[in-house]
């Protein structure tokens, strides 16, 4: 087995593992992530807190846990959005060309162009302010998702592109074949590869988007963890040397990242 | 032999205790947390432009930062009239600017006409807009000069604290200052070098002449971390604001650097939406307006909590608009307000509400849910939200929490008053009521509650309107406290802020700085900067 496989396969071992905790929090933990035991701010790691407690007495590990299965599977989510507009968009102006391509290939451009953390903050602020915490973590990978897809976009636009003059596609043309069903049967099973390449390259990323608005206090709303407002807790620096525990959310999201990144390559060879 | 000894031993206590001495000259060093607009006193309208001109400005009275009263500045005396709409000050005389031009009571109309001109826009001049009609400037004698308002102005002679006087004549113009430093050099974004005015008229008691400092180095430098590295390094000697996680941190490196003047005059409150235009559900807005609501929610706060997580308890429970801090105004009759979540249920159940099931509902069966909305990228405030979100668990109210980006917030707040709750801090400034009409009149712009109202919506707005009135033309000062007393007791009985925590002023001061005293109005750290030194150890390693 080469060393490549062995650390595909930790990492596929790590991630089933986050992911294992993250669906099973509730038992793992008998805490509430929003309980806060007031008494305790900024506890060390203890039998009873096992990696400490944040500000307001909060038990970390509880947070930590929850806030995975809120990146976690949420920024999947996201990621599969923002690869499927690509996938359609990009499939859709490479093999139509023209007006259609220019329109879109210029979406594409206008949307990059744009500063998106500055148009999430603005349609962070339009959005209705009663959503419960719940809805606006939606919300917020939602807005990710719809938002992220113009950088996937040019790569399938460059693929779909390449395949326009394609035998096959030539010969779906010749017996009828609708641009459609062209794009849908033909088209998009042949992109495979490069979208689950988009997907899974996308994964970090909207985690990462997500910390950032978390720490601008524009992500996931209190009392929700996630791993972007957890990370929070690490703008003071100078405490953690002595607090080394209160790194944990960002020792899980690098590992997480990492672990993404390593089991990328074998998806495409799968593929 | 016994003389011999006695040279030895002073000559060997002068060489131990020198550098301990302060003495005159060197430079002091410390940061201004943003960029000065202006150089000219007459916009002010930010904290460093403020700074700035109290360094600079020479005014006709001072507010004595320590003692909280007024003293003779370029005034030596000053005489207000019984209808309250002239003062006249007698002037101090040889007083020169600090490019040596003479100062004369044509300055002082120069400025006052600046001043007062409404094409000036002026933020310092506002606050002497009293009513329709031209204010007359008259310098009858180089020394004298009265200034007659259209209409009486409450607390007037405190307002000349705010302004700088300046030269109707200096080629340098706004440059030109009669304050206890002039701007020397700047560079933009990064320092401002302020050098000793030659011309100052002040001297200390022994008749040595003030500022003792040369110079001060003001760097401008907006994170606070960077900050407080650069003065552990000792290359700042003081930090004019510290945050309570700095504050505790640098006390527990050590204490006597760390300086606190006590409880301060911000305070950090929350209030409900009470407009009756904003595009609120119905019943929410029955809610706001029920006296018994908001002062349920007030019962429900555990403000001590607040205090020592959110602020290492270095902040105290507030009793309503005015901190204890602002020692004249407070009114010291007002009841500590209380953490009772079973106290709060009862009001609830009083005003029609009903807990069920760890559920609180209204009326209607409605359960009673709103969204607290704050600023982004404050961290105590976001912790005070999670907080409070917890407290009125207690007594079934569901929180939700909402934090906008500043301007998106101030829209909300201002414009479209689409929002249910909101938790921000008041910065106080001015210790006179005057200075808080427009917060109080219910025809007011920060009346935030429910702000620009054509007639008072409530028979206790309508009390606070007449008393804020009639406070600002009262002949005295005790007649004015009567009143603005009542104005807080009304405050309090109808919680239309619910005032959370007033914050204590912490600031740090390095050794090397002798005569340092923070105290609770800005500049908090070197309100005295002309009597302060720097000890002959650091002059040393500084030439």
């Amino acid at each position: 087995m080469s060393t490549t496989r062995v650390l595909r396969a930790i990492s596929i071992g790590v991630l089933c593992a986050v992911l294992g905790m993250a669906l099973f929090a509730g038992e793992i933990s008998h805490y509430s992530y929003a309980t806060q035991f007031r008494e305790l701010p900024y506890a060390a790691p203890s039998s009873a807190h096992l990696l400490g407690t944040d500000a307001l007495g909060r038990d970390l590990f509880t947070r930590l846990i929850y806030g995975t299965r809120v990146s976690l599977l949420l920024a999947p989510a996201a990621a599969f959005l923002s690869t499927l507009i690509a996938g359609l968009l990009g499939s859709l102006a490479g093999m139509i060309g023209g007006w259609c391509e220019r329109v879109v290939l210029a979406a594409a451009d206008l949307s990059m162009a744009l500063p998106l953390l500055f148009v999430l903050l603005t349609l962070r602020a339009v959005l209705p302010m009663d959503l419960s915490p719940v809805i606006s973590v939606v919300a917020t990978f939602v807005l990710l998702g719809a938002l992220g897809w113009p950088s996937s976009l040019r790569v399938v636009w460059a693929a779909s592109k390449a395949m326009r003059d394609s035998d096959f596609l030539l010969l779906a043309r010749a017996n009828g074949c609708s641009p459609w069903r062209m794009i849908l049967r033909h088209v998009m099973p042949n992109l495979r590869p490069i979208l689950l390449a988009q997907f899974w390259i996308s994964i970090p990323v909207f985690v990462l988007t997500e910390a950032t608005l978390s720490m601008l206090g524009l992500g996931v709303m209190e009392p929700m963890p996630s791993w972007g407002n957890l990370l929070r807790g690490l703008e003071d620096f100078s405490t953690v040397g002595a607090n080394p525990w209160r790194l944990a959310p960002l020792v899980v999201l690098i590992l997480v990242v990492i672990c993404f990144q390593l089991i990328l390559p074998m998806r495409e060879e799968l593929a | 032999m016994l003389r011999a000894l006695k040279c030895f031993s002073i000559l060997f206590i002068c060489s131990i205790a020198s550098p301990l001495f302060a003495q005159s000259g060197g430079e002091l060093h410390f940061c201004l947390h943003g960029e000065p607009k202006t150089f000219n006193p007459v916009f002010v309208d930010d904290e460093a432009s403020e700074n700035l001109r109290y360094l600079t400005g020479g005014v006709l009275i001072r507010l004595n930062r320590q003692t909280q009263a007024l003293e003779p500045a370029l005034a030596t005396s000053w005489a207000i009239s019984k209808d309250r709409r002239t003062i006249a000050f007698q002037l101090r005389k040889g007083v020169y600017f600090s490019d040596g031009t003479p100062f004369t009571s044509g300055d002082v109309a120069y400025t006052m006409k600046l001043l007062l001109d409404p094409s000036t826009h002026s933020p310092t001049g506002d606050a002497f807009q009293s009513g329709e009609g031209k204010t007359e400037v008259r310098a009858a004698a180089p020394e004298a000069v009265s200034i007659t308002f259209p209409a009486p102005i409450a607390g007037l002679e405190r307002l000349f604290d705010q302004v700088a006087i300046m030269s109707a004549n200096s080629p340098k113009k706004e440059m030109a200052v009669l304050g206890p430093f002039y701007v020397s050099d700047y560079k933009a974004g990064s320092s401002i070098l302020l050098r000793k005015n030659p011309n100052y008229w002040k001297h200390d008691a022994k008749g040595t002449s003030l500022p003792y400092v040369d110079s001060i180095q003001l760097d401008i430098q907006r994170n606070r971390d960077i900050e407080l590295v650069r003065f552990r390094r000792g290359e700042l000697q003081l930090i004019n604001r510290l945050d309570p996680e700095q504050f505790e941190k640098l006390k527990q490196e050590n204490s006597s650097l760390a300086r606190t003047a006590g409880t301060g005059l911000d305070a950090e409150e929350l209030w409900f939406n009470q407009v009756p235009t904003a595009p609120l559900a119905p019943h929410k807005k029955a809610w706001f307006q029920t006296t018994e609501f908001r002062k349920a929610i007030s019962l429900a706060i555990n403000r001590s909590d607040l205090s020592r997580i959110v602020y290492k308890g270095f902040a105290r429970p507030a009793f309503g608009p005015v901190s204890p801090a602002n020692r004249f105004w407070f009114n010291s009759a007002l009841i500590e307000p209380k953490y009772d979540p079973q106290g709060a249920l009862r009001l609830l159940t009083q005003a029609g509400f009903h807990y069920d099931n760890e559920t609180l509902k209204d009326r209607t069966g409605n359960r009673v849910e709103f969204t607290l909305v704050t600023n982004s990228g404050n961290p105590a405030r976001e912790k005070m939200a999670a907080m409070i979100q917890q407290d009125l668990s207690q007594i079934g109210i569901k929180v939700n929490i909402v934090t906008l980006d500043f301007p998106s917030l101030i829209e909300r707040m201002t414009r479209t008053f689409d929002y249910e709750a909101c938790l921000l801090g008041l910065v106080n400034t001015d210790l006179d009521p005057n200075g808080v009409m427009t917060v109080w009149m219910s025809s007011g712009e920060n009346h935030q509650w429910n702000p620009n109202q054509k007639t008072p919506a409530t028979p206790w707005e309508a009390e606070i309107d007449k008393l804020m009135r009639e406070q600002a033309s009262a002949a005295t000062e005790k007649e004015r406290k009567a009143k603005f007393d009542r104005v807080q007791q009304i405050a309090a009985e109808q919680q239309p802020f619910i005032y959370l925590i007033d914050k204590d002023v912490l600031t740090a001061v390095s050794p090397a700085l002798i005569g340092a005293s923070p105290v609770v109005l800005n500049p908090q750290a070197f309100w005295n900067a002309e009597t302060l030194r720097v000890q002959a150890a650091q002059l040393g390693a500084q030439k």
